[in-house]
């Protein structure tokens, strides 16, 4: 499978607030590849330079040192940004403030819009973007009156009606009640499946990346870990000093092991744990 | 309480005149204000009467609301009728006292006047009733584009407005937030004398200012995210197309204006 995504030996600084004091580097050289069709989540708690490499994928930022290329496409090339901007598209955390329209498919049709696509054409794109995040029936409403998790589902349909390669979404649940978590996650995976679109998934919930291909643990501007989820979080020791919590079963499959019982720490989901405690007391 | 404020007043329906293309119905309304100011007699402002009353009955809106539309202009009108009742002294004087005198070319158009205005108001809400503030918006964006080779910035300033449009709800939320979270802290919105609450609208204001700063940015970055780049080469989901009703409607409006400005050369009543 192809690479999608490649960035190579990234390095990201914020300019310097005034004189006299240095530059701010949050990205210290971070090295990966992304393939097509992937599930990725980077992990990480607050300030660890997460968002600022999401924005990189999608050209709000380009790298001080270093190359991030996303499709073939380097993102310092300002004469291809509205095709990279095509490739790979990006959500955010707050669903209010990047919805532009007062009528959802008129902000479904909006990157559309933008990108003078043909009435006919845009009107199919735009009616099957929200049948595929299952918001056909609220093609008319205002965003005004949809919950978070709808809104933040039409937000995901106006990325996909331009037909993207890659989603990147920046913590799209953190702002959302459960309910609306659970239909945003759902939305996300099915685009995975269905259309095989790659997806970067930021967040710092636990239990999100525990369902996903790969993860990705980012601590002061570094990849710490990275690789499939039951790995990632058999690494209790390195995630707790950085400050992140394991998901709960595998916090307590982890103390099992240690204590001596015969459970594997590379436990993520809670079948798995009970099956694996049932199997441990022997009933 | 924030919650009940309506923008634009529009009540939304099915009627001929809800679905005529708005663009049609901005220029049909700015022939009725010609209309009106044309008219320089009371037969035709019966004309203009008329084909109000023919409009406001075809938009299915009710008549109280179009009542309710003249009311807060109601001081403005009182001053209008007086001034002229009085100012005006042609006609045969009716009544005097001291320096007031009050003629019968004062009372004709002092009525004349209200009327004229009263018909102005009703029948320009039947615009801002029948037609939804973003639909609005974009006729008034496709009617200017003519402009844009003059460089008036006729998308951006649609662009402003409909965002403006989209964030009124939101804003309202957040004010309502915004109050509550000072009421819990302690602060006393509702009392004190007008100078004492007017300074503490500012512990409300000033929140809203720097969330609203911080949505501009963001949404600012998510639209740059879906391409945008200005009106050049934009095409739009919103197609508006000119039926024959259309047509009709301005044929109409035009055979009325006609009328009224026949009456005024010809001046075929003796009034």
């Amino acid at each position: 499978m192809d690479n999608i995504i490649e960035i190579h030996d990234l390095h990201f600084s914020y300019p310097a607030e005034d004189e006299e004091s240095a530059p701010s580097e949050v990205l210290k050289g971070i090295d990966l590849t992304i393939k097509k069709g992937e599930f990725v989540v980077v992990l990480g708690h607050n300030g660890s330079g997460k968002s600022t490499l999401a924005k990189h994928l999608n050209a709000i930022l380009v790298p001080t040192e270093g190359k991030v290329t996303v499709g073939g496409i380097d993102t310092s090339d300002e004469s291809r940004l509205f095709d990279l901007r095509q490739t790979a598209g990006m959500v955010f955390q707050n669903p209010d403030n990047q919805i532009v329209s007062s009528v959802v498919e008129e902000d479904v049709a909006f990157a559309l819009e933008n990108l003078g696509v043909p009435y006919e054409e845009m009107r199919r794109r735009v009616d099957e973007a929200l049948k595929a995040v299952n918001m056909y029936e609220y093609r008319l409403h205002s965003p005004s009156q949809l919950s978070g998790g709808q809104k933040q589902r039409v937000a995901i349909a106006g990325i996909i009606a331009m037909e993207p390669d890659c989603i990147i979404l920046d913590e799209p649940t953190a702002m959302l009640d459960p309910q609306g978590r659970k239909e945003v996650l759902a939305t996300i995976h099915q685009m995975n499946r269905e259309k095989g679109i790659t997806i970067v998934l930021i967040t710092h919930y636990m239990d999100e990346a525990a369902q996903c291909g790969r993860v990705v643990v980012m601590d002061k501007g570094r990849v710490v870990l990275d690789g499939v989820p039951e790995k990632v979080f058999s690494q209790v020791d390195t995630l707790k000093e950085i400050g992140l919590d394991v998901p709960q079963v595998t916090e307590l499959a982890w103390e099992l092991n240690k204590a001596g019982c015969d459970i594997s720490p590379e436990t993520i989901s809670e079948e798995e744990c009970v099956e694996a405690l049932l199997k441990l007391f022997g009933t | 309480m924030l919650r009940d404020i309506t923008i634009g007043q529009y009540f939304p329906g099915n009627s001929i005149i809800h679905r005529l293309d708005p663009r049609f119905k901005i220029v049909i309304t700015v022939l009725y204000i010609i209309m009106l100011f044309t008219g320089d007699s009371m037969v035709c402002l019966g004309i203009g009467a008329v084909y109000t009353i023919m409009a406001m009955l075809l938009s299915q809106v009710k008549l109280k609301m179009f009542l309710k539309s003249v009311k807060p202009l109601m001081p403005f009108l009182l001053i209008t009728a007086v001034l002229n009742l009085f100012l005006v002294s042609t006609g045969d004087v009716l009544w005097h006292w001291k320096f007031l005198k009050v003629t019968s070319g004062g009372i004709n158009i002092s009525v004349f006047m209200i009327v004229r205005i009263v018909l102005l108001i009703m029948g320009t809400s039947i615009l801002t009733y029948t037609t939804s503030p973003i639909t609005l918006t974009d006729a008034i964006e496709r009617l200017l584009s003519p402009l844009k080779k003059l460089k008036f910035p006729v998308h951006e300033l649609a662009m402003m407005m409909s965002i403006a449009l989209r964030f009124i709800p939101t804003l309202i939320e957040e004010t309502d937030k915004i109050i509550s979270a000072q009421k819990a802290r302690g602060a006393e919105l509702d009392t004190g004398s007008f100078t004492t609450r007017a300074k503490n609208l500012i512990s409300i204001l000033v929140p809203l200012f720097t969330s609203s700063f911080r949505r501009a940015d963001e949404l600012a970055t998510a639209m740059e995210c879906r391409c945008y780049h200005g009106g050049e080469g934009r095409t739009r989901l919103r197609q508006l197309r000119s039926a024959p009703r259309d047509y009709i409607a301005l044929a109409v409006t035009l055979l009325f204006l006609a009328a009224v400005i026949v009456i005024k050369i010809t001046k075929p009543f003796a009034f």
